[in-house]
């Protein structure tokens, strides 16, 4: 028979680095709280009959945070052979405020006291024999990053598995055990008695989950209500309150016996680093540097920009030379000609398609480790705290800043790297507006009409950026006074960890598991997609027969532009840049890069397309179809609609229900065009371009709209329920 | 009513009472903010929120608003 055991403890104590230790796979670790979010389990390294879990990180088992709900939940229901308790030797009070309710469920605990190296460091002293006896369950000391006593951390909570639990070392106010005495006898007797403890307590708390879970009947409630009540009323608070009032109380009176702080009072290290990088005068400009430095490295275009030079690199040599080379000896040994569909499929659809996504990544992998050596020193959870003021006033939060910044390079690795936000709503009203913010692939689009309809002022570019902020803005204002995002509770309470020199393993490990699955998807969902593209813009009919067709007019692509261009009409797509401009929207979805590339095939334009430069044949055809108004109408719409099918790969894998996913890109879709309608129906009416008709009096009706949600009147809600949506997934 | 909220920054505070309810609330004293405790208000983010407090031993940093919630004296 195996033997189960869990892995618990406060977020940001060293517990996926221990179960990383314990199994020998490589979860990724951030110094980051909230690293977590789903259990694993794994098999201990030299017992294959134990089964290691590692959950969620917890404060608490109340019920209203979702890592919350789902490490309780597998407490309570799986119920494990021992709980593995790993504690903070830096924070014991509040590490050990978890501990006193684990040890309620009547599950053998063990609890290992990591980060031992630190606290010798900083000359405390911890009597670690002493909190045994207190506590009554075996207590190790380990330090998971250097991997020192671990093994026999698991080893005693191997043993602990087979022995029976302890009763909980702590007894409530007299008052509060008589009451829970009371809740045992009425509705708890009849299951086991180790177990009893803890649903008593929670009853006595009211907690609305495990009330549901025992189904009690309506008088019994009300008698155990009356018990709770007197107790409230004698105590003067609410049984919640009490409750934990009194475990950090008795967590208080048995601290001073085990341990002794010297550097109580003392600035360490960390402190010293903190006092200047979160002064008040200089944290704006370190910060402004430190960001500066990382866009530069990564997405520059200088000297330093290591990114940059190596996805030119890999976009001009390797997948614009070798790669095709390669394919080209390789098709030519097995006989396929360069006309055959085969040939064309493979190197115009495949290696054409998925080279160009691919060409990213060394960027995004030197902003990725870059990234990482922040997040591990422990510097982004000050830049949320930092940036926390700014972004909460658009419904977003301190920790919304990282995925807004990347997603300039590129969207996919920003909405990936929303990840790291914990509060519900602001995560998903991250995903939702990063995507608005113009990515490097949407540039060419921007350099294109700034070239041919605004003699490339560099007023449209920077427009560009501008659009895409204020679209993030306007959306987090509107959005957060929805009551879908309203309604969630978003208590802000963050720990600052302290400063540590980071671990190379683990940056590089970070680097790799996103660098990853964006490799990971551009092997199907871009594959994919780029096969159906080259498809559909190669073979159309001509003359009544289906076939491959010479012009990109008659392919299959064409025509679906042509029959949807009605859509695009209220936004003065219309004559004959109609189509066209539709088509090349449709191809954006795939990648943004193909608009530009896109225009570049229908109006027959045969040189390389460079970008801003030199194109200027291509620029006086798009000039001649396209107005100022509706260059600027096109772009609007281009920049802000659903982003790239890698993008939505990832909305969809970040939010992890198809319903968010579908709500965020017809959100962003929506968006896109009600503000492109605007532009293009009141700006076309001022300049003369477009007639009054019935759009105009839409365009108006929706910039009202707009200004009413921005401004109506909210009120930040206090009171929180739960999202229970969430916790069903859970 | 004092409250955590308009503490001056480095003094230090005894919590009287938690307002509010709920999640919030519990999350507060899940973080060991609880009647009676001693909390040193360390530092005001440099835009004047949020505020980096340290209770029971470690750092925190917590909202304006959630710190209206907790009365001090």
């Amino acid at each position: 028979m195996s033997i189960k055991i869990a892995l618990a403890g406060n977020p940001n104590t060293g517990k996926t680095t221990l179960f990383n230790a314990l199994t020998g796979t490589s979860q990724y670790v951030g110094n980051w709280p909230g690293v977590t979010v789903e259990k694993k389990g794994g098999t201990l390294k030299g017992h294959r009959d134990v089964e290691i879990m590692d959950l969620p990180g917890v404060y608490s088992l109340s019920p209203y945070t979702l890592e919350e709900v789902v490490a309780r939940n597998y407490l309570v229901t799986e119920r494990p052979d021992a709980i593995l308790n790993i504690i903070d030797g830096t924070n014991l009070e509040r590490n050990l405020y978890l501990t006193t309710q684990l040890m309620e469920l009547g599950i053998p605990v063990v609890a290992a006291v990591n980060m031992m190296d630190v606290v010798r460091k900083n000359g405390d002293k911890l009597d670690t024999k002493k909190l045994s006896d207190t506590l009554g369950c075996p207590v190790t000391e380990i330090s998971a990053i250097k991997g020192e006593g671990v093994m026999e951390a698991a080893e005693k909570a191997v043993e602990a598995a087979g022995k029976a639990a302890v009763p909980p070392p702590h007894r409530f106010n007299g008052t509060v055990e008589h009451a829970l005495a009371h809740i045992e006898e009425l509705v708890l007797h009849n299951l086991p008695e180790t177990q009893q403890r803890w649903y008593a307590v929670k009853l006595f708390e009211r907690d609305e989950k495990v009330i549901q879970q025992l189904a009690l009947a309506p008088d019994k409630i009300a008698h155990i209500e009356g018990d709770i009540k007197a107790c409230e009323d004698e105590l003067d608070d609410d049984a919640e309150s009490i409750i934990t009032a009194e475990r950090y109380n008795w967590i208080g009176s048995i601290i001073g016996k085990c341990c002794r702080r010297r550097s109580q009072g003392k600035l360490t290290v960390s402190d010293k680093i903190d006092q200047i990088v979160t002064n008040r005068i200089l944290a704006l400009p370190i910060f402004v540097i430190v960001m500066g430095l990382v866009y530069a490295i990564s997405m520059g275009g200088w000297a330093i920009s290591i990114g940059t030079a190596a996805t030119d690199w890999a976009n001009d040599v390797l997948f614009g030379e070798w790669v095709p080379g390669l394919f080209d000896t390789i098709l030519g040994a097995a006989g396929i000609a360069e006309e055959s569909w085969l040939y064309g499929l493979i190197q115009d659809g495949i290696v054409a398609g998925v080279g160009a996504v691919l060409g990213f990544v060394p960027q995004m992998l030197v902003l990725f480790l870059l990234l990482c050596i922040l997040e591990d020193v422990g510097y982004m959870a000050r830049i949320a705290f930092i940036m926390d003021r700014i972004f909460r006033r658009f419904g977003l939060s301190g920790k919304s800043f990282i995925p807004m910044l990347v997603a300039t390079g590129c969207g996919v690795p920003g909405i990936m790297a929303s990840r790291t936000i914990e509060q519900d709503r602001d995560r998903k009203m991250t995903i939702m507006t990063t995507g608005f913010m113009p990515c490097g692939a949407k540039m060419p689009i921007v350099g294109l009409f700034a070239g041919a309809l605004f003699g490339g002022s560099w007023l449209v570019a920077t427009s560009a950026y501008f659009i895409g902020i204020a679209a993030v803005i306007i959306s987090g204002v509107m959005l957060k006074k929805f009551k879908m995002f309203a309604g969630e509770p978003a208590p802000f309470v963050m720990e600052l960890p302290a400063y540590h020199v980071p671990n190379p393993s683990n940056v590089l490990r970070g680097t790799w598991e996103r660098g990853w699955s964006f490799i990971k998807r551009a092997g199907t969902v871009i594959l994919l997609s780029s096969i159906v593209l080259w498809f559909l813009q190669g073979y159309g009919f001509v003359d009544g027969v289906f076939g491959a067709v010479e012009d990109n007019n008659d392919s299959i692509l064409a025509a679906i532009g042509n029959a949807a261009a009605w859509i695009f009409y209220p936004l003065g797509w219309k004559g004959d840049m109609a189509w066209k401009a539709t088509v090349a929207s449709v191809t954006g979805l795939i990648a943004k890069e193909n608009v530009v590339d896109t225009f570049g095939v229908l109006y027959h334009y045969a040189g390389d397309i460079d970008l801003i430069e030199d194109s200027t044949p291509l620029w006086s055809m798009v000039a001649a179809d396209f107005s100022a108004i509706t260059a600027y109408s096109f772009m609007i719409f281009n920049l802000l609609c659903a982003p790239c099918f890698a993008a939505m790969g990832a909305i969809k894998r970040e939010m992890n229900n198809t319903k968010w996913t579908l709500g965020a890109i017809g959100y962003m879709c929506g968006f896109a065009y009600a503000a492109a309608m605007v532009v293009y129906q009141i700006g076309g009416l001022i300049t003369g371009e477009a007639a009054f008709s019935v759009f105009t009096v839409i365009a108006f009706a929706l910039l009202l709209g707009l200004i009413y949600l921005v401004f109506r009147p909210y009120r930040e809600s206090t009171a929180s329920r739960l999202n229970e949506r969430s916790v069903a997934r859970a | 009513m004092q409250t955590l909220k308009n503490a001056a920054i480095g003094s230090t505070v005894r919590v009287v009472k938690l307002h509010g309810e709920g999640a919030v609330k519990r999350r507060i004293m899940d973080m060991g903010i609880t009647k009676g405790v001693d909390i040193y208000v360390r530092k005001v983010a440099p835009l004047g929120d949020p505020v980096e407090v340290m209770v029971r031993g470690y750092e925190l940093s917590l909202r304006k608003a959630d710190a209206g919630m907790i009365e001090v004296e």
